[in-house]
């Protein structure tokens, strides 16, 4: 029992950071803001909340991991907020899409009006 | 009726975060709940809660997996060597009209796999949906529309 | 030492290295930029590996205290990159840098006389490509 607790924790906690990891690669090797938002909003919530979900498992404790399991609703609710906010702040003033993006409708929507 | 079953929750919510499913701390969180919900009492207006509870927490799991799916689908394009990509911005004709629909949406298809929302238009009739891979817009906007929206309807209309 | 405490501990070394190299690819993007909204979007992942960080140090040291933490700090990163979004609405699209040349069709007019400010007031389509045209003006 204490070893698949460990082994739980364990698996929680390579994951997690692989997926910080990755979302951190990521933010390096994606060509423009909003493709690399993709990486920053999604590994990178899913990395954190694996983290917190670790140390719930770990404590094997109902309270800590219902605390846990709170704090990782609560990373995902937020994340899509803040990445929807922070993408429409640069499209509005004007930071361009990388030149191999293929089609910008919200442009093209904007000059029609 | 409604009422109590969603102070209810609350109660679960505050006695998950305090940590201490105590009688009095039960008590506590109850009367806490209670007079969240007696301070907004004229925006709520409940009905058919019950029906609607298995509808919403089907669309709760819906989320996960497509979660867990586009956090891994973004891991696997990150790491491949050679990076194909197509990002483009399109057009996402929104059937949903409410506020409360068009932000669930909104949240949904930024956590799906390559899809990140950016903008409302100001007639709230497009949504803007930044995507990894444009390469078949027209297959993306049906999912979309066949996936979330729909079940978003089931749940809240 | 037990055989799930070596597992574990295995894996929090693993996991502490991983997390700092995140960290140290992430503050690269801070520092490099190149625009605004880079930064920003780096910061945000910051604050999530630190999150990571505090969750490792949680099961080390065994203090369950820590989530607590963890969650405020999500919270305060939260109200951050709101605050940073509403931030570069505000300043407008000044860019402190080399932005990638504009996708087509863009860049093709816009006065460089138009304020930013009556741009936006007015329509984003203009302000948009009248800082674009600014900024291909001054790499000029």
């Amino acid at each position: 029992m204490d070893m698949l607790l460990a082994l739980a924790t364990a698996g929680l906690i390579l994951s997690g950071s692989a997926f910080a990891l990755i979302a951190a690669i990521g933010i390096n090797r994606l060509p423009d803001i909003y493709t690399r938002m993709h990486a920053a909003s999604k590994a990178g919530t899913v990395g954190s909340g694996l983290m917190l979900l670790a140390v719930g498992v770990h404590s094997g404790d109902l309270a800590t991991l219902a605390r846990a399991l709170a704090g990782f609703f609560f990373f995902i609710l937020t994340a899509p907020v803040s990445a929807h906010l922070l993408a429409k702040a640069a499209h509005q003033v004007g930071y361009s899409l990388s030149p191999r993006s293929v089609c910008d409708e919200m442009s093209e929507h904007e000059k029609r009006i | 009726m409604s009422t109590i079953i969603v102070s209810a929750l609350f109660t679960a919510v505050w006695v998950a975060i305090t940590g201490s499913a105590s009688f009095h701390n039960l008590a506590f969180g109850f009367l806490l709940a209670t007079l969240c919900l007696w301070i907004v009492r004229d925006e709520i207006g409940g009905r058919g809660y019950w029906k609607r509870f298995g509808r919403i927490l089907s669309l709760c799991l819906l989320f996960l997996k497509e979660l867990a799916l586009s956090a891994w689908k973004v891991a696997v394009m990150v790491v491949s060597p050679r990076m194909d990509l197509k990002p483009g911005i399109f057009a996402f004709p929104l059937t949903v009209d409410r506020d409360f629909e068009i932000t669930l949406l909104a949240n949904l298809i930024t956590l799906t796999p390559g899809t990140l929302s950016v903008d409302v238009s100001a007639d709230r009739k497009t949504l803007f949906v930044h995507a990894i891979d444009c390469s078949d817009i027209e297959a993306t906007r049906r999912d979309i529309a066949e996936g979330f929206e729909r079940k978003i309807m089931e749940a809240f209309r | 030492m037990s055989a799930p405490d070596t597992v574990l501990s295995v894996a929090i070394s693993i996991g502490l290295v991983a997390l700092g190299i995140a960290f140290l690819l992430t503050v690269y993007r801070v520092i490099k930029g190149p625009t605004l909204p880079d930064r920003v979007v780096a910061l945000d992942m910051l604050v999530g590996i630190v999150i990571g960080f505090i969750g490792v140090i949680a099961i080390r040291t065994g203090f369950t205290l820590y989530i607590d933490i963890a969650i405020s700090l999500g919270l305060v990163g939260f109200l951050a990159t709101v605050a940073f979004a509403r931030f570069i609405l505000a300043r407008g699209g000044d860019g402190s840098s080399e932005a990638a040349p504009a996708p087509a069709e863009a860049a093709a007019s816009g006065s460089k006389t138009a304020s930013k400010t009556a741009g936006r007031a007015g329509g984003r389509a203009k302000a948009k490509s009248a800082s674009l045209a600014a900024r291909k003006g001054r790499k000029a």
